[in-house]
């Protein structure tokens, strides 16, 4: 189901720069993302995934993002997210290659960062298994009585695992600061939404856990910004969560080990490409004035350019060393027999 | 919460029935007076020092009752929870087959190894079940499935649990795939406000389980579970719905657990007395006692010779259960797999 | 041990002896259903059920949502009702969420009920590392499981033995864990009899005879394992190897009758050490034939982290190669 274009253009409280600067990071998650598949390609990395189709709805809820004061839990395919609060083309071309410079050192899967000091938590590729550390991190704030939120994303798969669940009921019990942002975007690796669900709106289950259910069109950011920053700005003042769904589409595969015409049709994924979200926002900007085609042109090779640069100078770093598999097992050095 | 037997209120003058006729409706007394009386029994059996555990479900009888009668013997199947004495006798388990589970006797279904109240008997169509809460939602599921899978017609399952139990993962991944594929399920979760010493405010921060069903894309409804007729009635409609391909459904019941959790707890530490009694006022054994009586379904001697009758067969029970033996030690080795088993082979 | 019906045979990898014997299975019993994360039009992500949903449909060949405690719960209610359910957790490091249905239930089912009851369910999911997958696709799981009793867990390291072991499973009246090495999948080509035929549970393979030192090994290891045998032979050492595939119940009488011959026992595994299955057998060779030894047992095992990372180095670090097993196997000879 196609949500209906919204042609009228609501920019909320969002300056022109703030404008830019979501269509830069939108056209960051693209290069970046582009430049991990090509490098599968080239067979200098063995894994890629992307999140084209996702860029609205994560530029605009980074945007919504309380750099220094919230923290993120997202999901792995949250790289717009990830750009959006603070994550440089380096650090992600790092996390690319494994190298020991990486935020993991290495360890984890591509699109893995983690940044304390960007309040962004590590998570494992295990679905929904973030959800109850949101809630939990959330639960720390309110016991603390800080005005923070928690910002945790998921994708429509993810709300049929049962932490899915046992987390949104414990958020509404005591009412805690954090905003669950569903990315739904139809598919779970090659299982469609209707095989996920009998109902199609996951916003819809809120009311069953006694907090706001919100639902957003994913493919416009401004409206992704505003829909994520009322519930965030509720969050912080202690009106508790919500659920925002953010209806998007993934037009690509699910990750490099993935063929996706073996389950979907060209024809859907063309259609669906018709509302792309970046040439979309792009149009807006131009057709209101806030850049020219030129701007945005010279935007997109800037981009480029920090994605090149960022590109040679990962690559040039070298791999952790083999004694670096031993640390960070427990807090100390360790041995199972004592 | 108000708990009266609203569709059978005497003020109305007429009495809903859903079609049971007189017969059936005294069927339902005689399951409410004699799950108390079983309840009473274990608990006493529990201060005698002659079994080490007990549980009650005082409080839902109406519900079990009502829920049992709306149960096809010989086609549909029960997938309950460790409450469920009601409903396991309202599908066919007899006293007797209660006591050798309290009593923990080699002749019990399970041959001793299970707590009290964990039935199970192929026969009467009862699953087996663990005490891990909302394990056993997950097989309804797939005994569900299986029933569509064969194009059986007119099978149903019918699954239960507490208020508590809807907070577990297993609950909710269940109530998605029931959804998923419009399975012949129903689940009916008895929310008698407590979960050992949780209130449902700690459970939920809404209190009506059934308005999750519409987040899984199917009907839901709640009924007043103190009332046996109109427990019929909802929960007789969903399996009906269920057994003619129209998909599940989420029904739910309100009542109250009069007891604590078990012989093990002692709910004055986290409720009072007076809250307790003043839901005592409505207490659906006495209240449908009357509302039989008021109808001229029963006459209050015909009521008072039920209740010497369902003690009489208690205590018959009793005493054939406890004459009976133990499993023997050798007892603890078998049915681990099937055949002689040793992992070392 | 294989019995087979024909004496033809078709060389297939690990993928296609898997898929080949659910294929079989879904046309010889329409009790048979698959249930699983992307098992339907995508055909699992090795490709394993692939085509299957077009010839048996969706109701066979059951796309489930993402959700693993029911994905094996419902099969558990389905083997309680009569079908036979194949259950498959698309990566051994998301079964997780599932071990409360696993261990807590369908282990137990049988037993609680005294019989009347019984799980006969397989769990399919690959394990095991080589392939880049880091933290969350490259785990082993079996130590965690095989503790379990009411559970059998089979680990097979050829194709044709997967083919007669899944067929033994899919035909046990228990709950059966299997467990596919992914980095065996495509690697590892061999004849597989054609024709329909079972592997009991619980019977290990001697592979290489040899009379200096006894090793038993699993999965993948088997293979390097082997490879690290020969290499010696073409030295002069004698190593006789044994691939175990069965972890639970596991051949005592296999393991007893080469350590008595050879006097020393070499135990290589991808899990860590730790509470490993390489315990398990150090014990019961130290219980039942200690006298026999002529050096104490060595087990080769991943270290005590919880697993391996992504970069090249980590992962290498992190698993035996069948170099480092050569020069454990020389150790042991000469000791
Ligand atoms: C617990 C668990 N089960 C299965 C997987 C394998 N897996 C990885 S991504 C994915 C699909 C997720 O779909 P969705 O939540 O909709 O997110 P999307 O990838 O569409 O953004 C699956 C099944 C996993 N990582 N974790
Ligand atoms: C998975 C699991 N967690 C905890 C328990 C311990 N426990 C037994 S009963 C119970 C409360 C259940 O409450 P509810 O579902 O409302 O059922 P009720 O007892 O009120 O009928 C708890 C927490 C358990 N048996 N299983
Ligand atoms: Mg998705
Ligand atoms: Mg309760």
């Amino acid at each position: 189901m196609v949500p209906k274009v919204d042609t009228s253009f609501e920019r909320h409280d969002l300056t022109d720069e703030q404008l830019v600067a979501l269509l830069r990071t939108m056209v960051a998650h693209r290069t970046l993302e582009s430049r991990g598949f090509q490098l599968n390609r080239q067979g200098k990395i063995p894994f890629a995934s992307a999140g084209e189709g996702h860029e609205a709805v994560q530029a605009g809820a980074a945007m919504a993002f309380r750099r220094g004061v919230d923290v993120l839990v997202p999901y792995y395919r949250d790289l717009g997210l990830d750009i959006g609060i603070g994550v440089t083309a380096y650090e992600i071309l790092l996390s690319l290659f494994g190298r020991a410079a990486d935020h993991s050192a290495g360890r984890q899967f591509p699109h893995h960062y983690a940044s304390r000091k960007l309040g962004l938590y590590s998570i494992s590729s295990v679905i929904a298994a973030q959800l109850p550390h949101a809630v939990g991190a959330a639960y720390a704030m309110k016991l603390r009585g800080e005005e923070r939120a928690v910002l945790t994303t998921c994708g429509d798969g993810a709300t049929s695992e049962g932490e899915w669940h046992e987390s949104m009921n414990f958020a509404a019990i005591h009412r805690l600061p954090v905003v669950v942002l569903c990315e739904n975007n139809e598919w779970a690796i090659s299982t469609p939404l209707s095989k996920q669900m009998a109902q199609p709106d996951i916003y819809k289950r809120a009311e069953g856990y006694g907090m706001p259910g919100v639902l957003v069109d994913g493919m416009d950011p401004v409206a992704c910004y505003a829909a994520v920053k009322t519930a965030l700005d509720r969050a912080r003042s202690g009106g508790g969560p919500a659920l925002v769904e953010a209806k998007c589409y993934r037009f690509l595969a699910h990750t490099t080990d993935d063929d996706d015409r073996t389950y979907r049709s060209r024809d859907e994924v063309a259609e669906r490409r018709k509302r792309d979200p970046v040439p979309l926002f792009e149009r807006t900007l131009i057709e209101n004035g806030v850049m020219t085609a030129d701007d945005v042109e010279a935007l997109k090779r800037s981009v480029l350019d920090e994605t090149n640069e960022a590109t040679d100078r990962a690559e040039a770093m070298p791999y952790p060393k083999p004694e670096d598999l031993y640390t960070n097992v427990y807090s100390a050095n360790f041995q199972p027999w004592q | 919460m108000t708990t009266t037997m609203a569709k059978t209120d005497i003020k109305t003058g007429k009495l809903e029935r859903y079609g049971l006729t007189d017969d059936k409706l005294r069927a339902l007394l005689r399951n409410m007076l004699l799950q108390r009386q079983l309840d009473n029994r274990g608990f006493q059996l529990n201060r005698q020092g002659k079994v080490p555990f007990a549980l009650g479900s005082e409080g839902h009888e109406a519900l079990q009752a009502g829920a049992a009668m709306a149960f096809e013997r010989g086609k549909d199947i029960l997938a309950p929870y460790y409450r469920d004495l009601g409903l396991c006798l309202g599908i066919g388990l007899s006293p007797y087959e209660i006591l050798l589970s309290i009593f923990a006797r080699a002749a019990d279904h399970n041959g001793g190894r299970q707590f009290p109240n964990h039935y199970s008997s192929k026969q009467a169509g009862l699953m087996s079940f663990s005490s891990i809460l909302a394990a056993h939602i997950p097989h309804a599921v797939g005994a569900a499935y299986a029933i569509k899978y064969r194009g059986e017609q007119g099978r149903a399952v019918l699954v239960t649990s507490g208020d508590g139990t809807t907070s577990e993962g297993e609950w909710h991944e269940s109530m998605n795939f029931a959804a998923i594929h419009e399975l012949p399920m129903v689940m009916l979760v008895e929310n008698n406000e407590w979960a050992i010493s949780t209130p449902l405010d700690k459970q939920m921060a809404q209190p009506e389980i059934w308005k999750r069903a519409a987040g899984y894309g199917m009907p839901g409804r709640r009924f007043n579970g103190f009332d046996p007729i109109e427990t019929y009635g909802a929960v007789k409609e969903a399996m009906d719905r269920a057994r003619s391909g129209g998909g599940p459904s989420i029904v739910e019941g309100t009542c109250y657990r009069y007891l604590a959790h078990s012989t093990d707890d002692n709910d004055m530490t986290y409720r009072t007395k007076e809250v307790v009694q003043e839901r005592r006022k409505n207490d659906p054994v006495p209240r449908f006692e009357a509302l039989l009586v008021e109808y001229g379904v029963m006459s209050e001697r015909d009521v008072e010779a039920m209740r010497k009758d369902v003690l009489r067969e208690t205590n018959d029970a009793t005493d054939r259960a406890e004459a009976m033996p133990y499993p023997q030690p050798s007892d603890l080795y078998t049915h681990v797999y099937e055949g002689a088993w040793e992992p070392w082979q | 041990m294989a019995v087979s019906s024909s004496a033809t045979s078709t060389v297939m990898n690990n993928v296609e002896a898997v898929r080949a014997t659910l294929y079989e299975a879904l046309k010889s019993d329409d009790r048979t259903v698959i249930l699983g994360e992307d098992v339907g039009a995508r055909g699992n992500v090795f490709l394993i059920t692939k085509d299957f949903i077009n010839e048996f449909g969706p109701q066979r060949i059951i796309d489930t949502p993402i959700a693993e405690a029911s994905i094996v719960g419902i099969a558990v209610g389905m083997a309680m009702e009569g079908l036979r359910p194949i259950a498959e957790i698309q990566f051994a490091d998301f079964i997780y969420p599932s071990f409360n249905q696993i261990v807590g239930e369908a282990a137990k089912t049988r037993y609680r009920s005294n019989g009347e009851y019984t799980c006969p369910l397989v769990i399919r999911t690959p394990y095991g590392g080589g392939v880049r997958g880091a933290l969350s696709h490259s785990v082993s799981i079996e130590a965690l499981f095989y503790h379990v009793p009411g559970l059998k867990i089979v680990a097979p390291a050829f194709p044709a033995d997967v083919k007669g072991l899944l067929n033994a499973a899919i035909d046990d009246p228990d709950p059966v864990l299997f467990l596919e090495h992914k980095k065996t999948y495509r690697l590892i080509k061999g004849e597989v009899p054609d024709g329909h035929y079972t592997i009991p549970l619980g019977k290990a393979n001697l592979l290489k005879e040899g009379t200096q030192l006894t090793v038993v090994s699993y999965g993948l290891y088997v293979h390097w394992a082997l490879e690290a045998a020969q290499k010696l032979q073409e030295e002069g050492l004698s190593v006789e190897v044994i691939d175990l595939r069965s972890i639970r119940p596991m051949d005592k009488g296999t393991i007893l009758r080469s350590v008595e011959k050879t006097r020393k026992l070499l135990i290589v595994h991808e899990d860590n050490k730790f509470g490993g299955i390489g315990a398990e057998i150090s014990a019961m060779v130290a219980e039942e034939a200690l006298f026999h030894l002529d050096a104490p047992i060595r087990r080769l095992c991943a270290p005590d982290v919880p697993a391996m990372g992504y970069a090249l180095p980590l992962e290498e670090e992190y698993m035996s190669s069948p170099g480092e097993m050569a020069e454990a196997m020389r150790e042991l000879v000469r000791f």
